[in-house]
């Protein structure tokens, strides 16, 4: 573990997550603005469309700061997994001539992302203010949640870069799947618009659908279905856990067997 | 391993997976597996290769083009992984093999230098500490704030060598480094490697230029086809490398720059190869000239690195041009030139002796025995005397 952790690492870890944030809005008049505005704008889009002309949510207190930390939780764990999924071919040119460890290209792309969520947090907290949300003692447990959503996508990003090597297919496959996913995900509407319970529950089995659902209890209204309460207490409530941990490792080993070839297969 | 071993290379073995058509979709793997059908042939580039790096040992290896050289410094920077086989590597190596690898075009000179010191293992305060150093070696002060895309070539490798020698590693990986740069800078290059010769550093030099090899190198390991030739000293690679380069058949007697072949050389015999130092040198060039046009006949000697020892031709010597249809002719020359490896190339002229007509390379060696140790190209009558 020391050896991970190591000086030369965590300076190249800082010098990339450095390089990807200053290239990553080169030559764009409002830089870094866009990592927040970019959400902001689909956040808009999606409350006239669904909230002003569709009348979804009525029910629910504070929908439009619901709906925003939806997206922002969603946009990272997608912003996260695509630009990891490209990653390791992407910096092709480090992996075939210098001798560096594979899984900090990773982890460094995977810090740029959380870097733009947590800017995106500061936004959220400046909309739960207007939108008078009362503050929960639940909140506390948001950092966990979204602990888990990073570890379920960094196990996701090492499996889709090392494979994305070897098939380039990856990348559409990646692409439908979530865009799948985003439907399949209570982003847009409520779960409680799904009349069927089954169907609930099923959908609750995805984690993302599980963490956007408990980060909501938690820190913005109650009135939020969340496994606990509608599996009421079952097994397979925790079937969403051990999915994040099985990427997570399943992600490391693929990885770890593939990256030794990286430089040669690119 | 004991101590004063640097890099051990045990039996390594790699070869790659070359597909005939690159299976880079799903879609076409598993077509290919349905079909049972391996699209690929195995390529091995490296067989079985063994040898030791002392410490401080300045170490070249040489090969030609696909021999497999760059593939075993990669292996030996730990960039590929062998398929069978072992490296030790006792000490701390430098990871680049490649001078500028990781400059990002979009970024400042400055802001390349701190990346490019983080993939050397520096953090942001010890680049801090070397950043007036590297600029000012580099000789880009006011250019530090350019983006490196503006820079030009030299720019960019003056400034990728000036942050690549302050890796403070113990063995350092060089490919083929000497080949960019114009003269001024490969005579930085020079300067740095005389500087880690006497650092006593272990220097792994991969390269297809023996000069360099034979002006640095301790030791060098020569492979051909991914199979090791020959290792040992210096001078006995550079020998059998330039033999096994130059050294064609005489059935394959190579025809360059052939204007017309009105008259050809058809066969070059030598009295004797092995010569000693003032010894006559004796060419039988024998040709033919169907046209019976006159023709003259140039004689020239390359050095092992190329370089042109001597060249002469009957025109230049005074001789009239001959007209015979066949015929013999003999050179001699007494060969006042430094032991060494010698290529000969023989040539059949127009009237005036300015067009080749038949230009053949190393239609043969000349071997001049090592009976002394001088140095250069020739070898002048000389003594010493203290006044």
């Amino acid at each position: 573990m020391i050896r991970y952790i190591s000086k030369e690492n965590k300076a190249l870890v800082r010098e990339l997550v450095r390089t990807d944030f200053k290239l990553r809005y080169q030559g764009s008049v409002l830089g870094y603005a866009w990592s927040l505005l970019r959400p902001l704008l689909l956040f808009i889009i999606l409350y006239i469309v669904f909230v002003k002309f569709l009348k979804l949510g009525s029910s629910i207190p504070h929908y439009p700061v619901y709906l925003l930390l939806g997206i922002v939780i969603w946009n990272f764990f997608l912003e996260m997994t695509t630009q990891s999924l490209g990653s390791i071919v992407g910096r092709g040119d480090l992996i075939r001539k210098i001798r560096i460890p594979r899984w900090i290209i990773i982890f460094s792309s995977s810090l740029s992302s959380v870097i733009n969520l947590l800017l995106n947090m500061v936004v959220i907290i400046i909309f739960m203010i207007l939108n008078h949300v009362d503050l929960l003692a639940t909140t506390l447990w948001l950092p966990v949640i979204l602990l888990e959503v990073y570890v379920f996508a960094l196990g996701l990003s090492l499996f889709l870069s090392a494979m994305f090597v070897k098939f380039r297919d990856v990348g559409y496959i990646w692409e439908v799947i979530l865009q799948a996913g985003f439907y399949l995900t209570p982003i847009l509407y409520p779960l409680a618009l799904i009349p069927n319970v089954t169907f609930q529950k099923i959908i609750l089995l995805n984690p993302m659908a599980q963490a956007i659902q408990d980060a909501r209890w938690s820190s913005i209204t109650h009135e939020t279905l969340i496994p606990s309460t509608l599996f009421q207490g079952g097994w397979y409530m925790y079937i969403p856990f051990v999915i994040v941990m099985a990427s997570l490792a399943g992600g490391l080993l693929y990885f770890r067997k593939e990256s030794k070839y990286f430089a040669e297969n690119i | 391993m004991g101590d004063s071993i640097a890099i051990k290379v045990d039996r390594v073995n790699k070869s790659f997976k070359l597909p005939h058509e690159k299976v880079s979709s799903i879609k076409s793997a598993v077509v290919n597996f349905y079909k049972r059908k391996r699209t690929f042939e195995k390529q091995e580039v490296l067989k079985n290769i063994s040898f030791e790096i002392k410490k401080g040992e300045f170490f070249g290896i040489v090969g030609r083009n696909g021999s497999g050289k760059s593939t075993l410094l990669k292996l030996l920077a730990g960039i590929y992984t062998p398929d069978s086989g072992q490296i030790h590597i006792n000490g701390k190596l430098t990871p680049f093999i490649e001078l500028g690898v990781g400059f990002s075009p979009e970024l400042t000179g400055r802001e390349n230098i701190f990346l490019n010191g983080a993939l050397l293992g520096f953090s942001r305060r010890e680049m801090n500490a070397k950043y007036e150093d590297i600029v000012k070696f580099a000789e880009l002060e006011p250019f530090m704030d350019q983006k490196l895309k503006n820079y030009s070539s030299g720019m960019q490798v003056r400034l990728a060598f000036s942050i690549a020698i302050r890796a403070n590693t113990d063995i350092l990986i060089l490919d083929e480094v000497l080949a960019v740069g114009d003269a001024s800078f490969q005579q930085k290059c020079y300067d740095y490697f005389n500087e880690l010769k006497k650092q006593r550093k272990t220097v792994v030099l991969v390269t297809h230029d023996m000069s360099a090899v034979s002006r640095f190198c301790d030791r060098a390991l020569y492979i051909a086809k991914g199979k090791e030739e020959f290792i040992g000293s210096t001078r006995e690679v550079a020998e059998m490398y330039l033999e096994a380069n130059y050294n064609t058949p005489a059935s394959e007697v190579q025809r360059e720059a052939a204007v017309e072949p009105r008259a050809t050389i058809k066969k070059v015999d030598f009295v004797k190869t092995k010569l000693e130092i003032g010894e006559k040198l004796k060419a039988r060039i024998a040709f033919e000239n169907p046209t019976a046009l006159p023709i003259h006949f140039g004689f020239q000697l390359f050095g092992r690195d190329g370089s042109y020892c001597f060249g002469s031709n009957t025109y230049i010597s005074g001789l009239q041009p001959t007209t015979k249809k066949k015929g013999t002719l003999e050179f001699t020359a007494t060969v006042k030139l430094v032991p060494g490896v010698y290529f000969v190339t023989v040539a059949t002229m127009d009237e005036f002796a300015t067009t080749a007509l038949d230009y053949r390379t190393n239609v043969g060696q000349i071997v001049v025995n090592k009976t002394t140790e001088v140095g250069g190209i020739a070898y002048l009558d000389h003594s010493w005397e203290l006044l």
